[in-house]
């Protein structure tokens, strides 16, 4: 083994060590890059609003049978209020994984989370 | 009718080109055979052959060698024209670009194994280029170039080293004088 090491040269040593610098450097964007960054809440379709998921706060949304409210916690939201009549988005509890969706069909509302950038669901070949 | 017949005299150079192209061609036959945990990841051991060209006979050579290798060897796997081998192509096209400014790297410093690294990055920086543009246009292709950065440093290493066993020069005979 150490029979091979004759033929790396002093030049080669220094490719070497930048191309595994760079390589180690590009390791966190596999598994970093699907990180949720905020949550977004529609209407109809129609972006409400945009929350970043870095500081906890409590936002009202006007739906379509009253007040809904939106909670947000770093990296988490969850839909903590909403007149519906079955209470689907609120029990769906807390949305952390990107693209997560919770949806209050009757005040006309979702809360979607949303990685740096789209993600997937799967990936197929 | 009169028969015509095209000669084509095929010059010593030709005959060069195609042994090694031939070389070449079966590695890249051979690898594919090869299961590999993710897509697009390959050894890449017909680079050994380019990487002896390039250092024998220059660059002009290590170009013929390795787009035949490209086009024959898509054609024994059955991806002629498909997305394999434009991917192989387009990382082929880069390498070359790649070894030909590496070449220039002063010999006393730099050997084969700098050669094979720069080619093997700049092969998955053509890939990728021509996969994100054009066959998976989606920023969830990147998630994959720390595994292809991984694999080119790796197989990039290893043909390196293969590629400079192979040009060292053959060690001369010893005299046994003395023994029968």
């Amino acid at each position: 083994m150490t029979d091979f090491l004759r033929f790396i040269k002093p030049g080669d040593w220094a490719v070497l060590l930048l191309l595994a610098a760079v390589t180690a450097a590009l390791a966190p964007v596999a598994f970093t890059g699907g990180a949720a960054e905020k949550a977004v809440v529609r209407r109809d379709g129609v972006v409400v609003a945009e929350l970043p998921l870095t500081q906890a706060r409590r936002v009202e949304v006007q739906g379509a049978l009253g007040t809904s409210v939106i909670e947000v916690q770093p990296g988490r939201a969850r839909v903590a209020a909403d007149p519906g009549p079955r209470q689907y988005c609120v029990r769906q509890g807390w949305l952390t994984q990107p693209n997560a969706i919770a949806i209050c069909a009757p005040s006309h509302l979702s809360l979607s989370i949303v990685g740096r950038s789209a993600g997937h669901d799967s990936l197929a070949y | 009718m009169t028969l015509s017949p095209i000669e084509l005299a095929p010059s010593a150079d030709d005959h060069r080109i195609a042994r090694y192209a031939a070389a070449a061609i079966a590695l890249s036959v051979v690898e594919a055979a090869i299961p590999m945990p993710l897509p697009g990841v390959k050894p890449g051991l017909a680079n050994i052959i380019t990487l002896v060209v390039l250092a024998r006979y220059g660059w002009r050579d290590a170009v013929w060698v390795s787009l035949l290798r490209v086009v024959a060897g898509s054609l024994l796997v059955g991806q002629f024209l498909a997305p394999g081998f434009f991917l192989s192509l387009a990382g082929a096209l880069a390498s070359l670009v790649a070894l030909g400014c590496a070449m220039h790297l002063p010999g006393r410093w730099f050997g084969p194994v700098s050669q094979s690294l720069i080619a093997a990055f700049a092969h998955i920086a053509g890939q990728l280029a021509v996969a994100r543009l054009w066959l998976v246009p989606h920023d969830g292709l990147l998630y994959l170039v720390p595994f292809f950065a991984l694999a080119a440093l790796l197989f990039g290493l290893a043909n390196g080293l293969a590629a400079a066993q192979l040009l060292e020069p053959a060690p001369q005979p010893k005299e046994n004088l003395g023994h029968p």
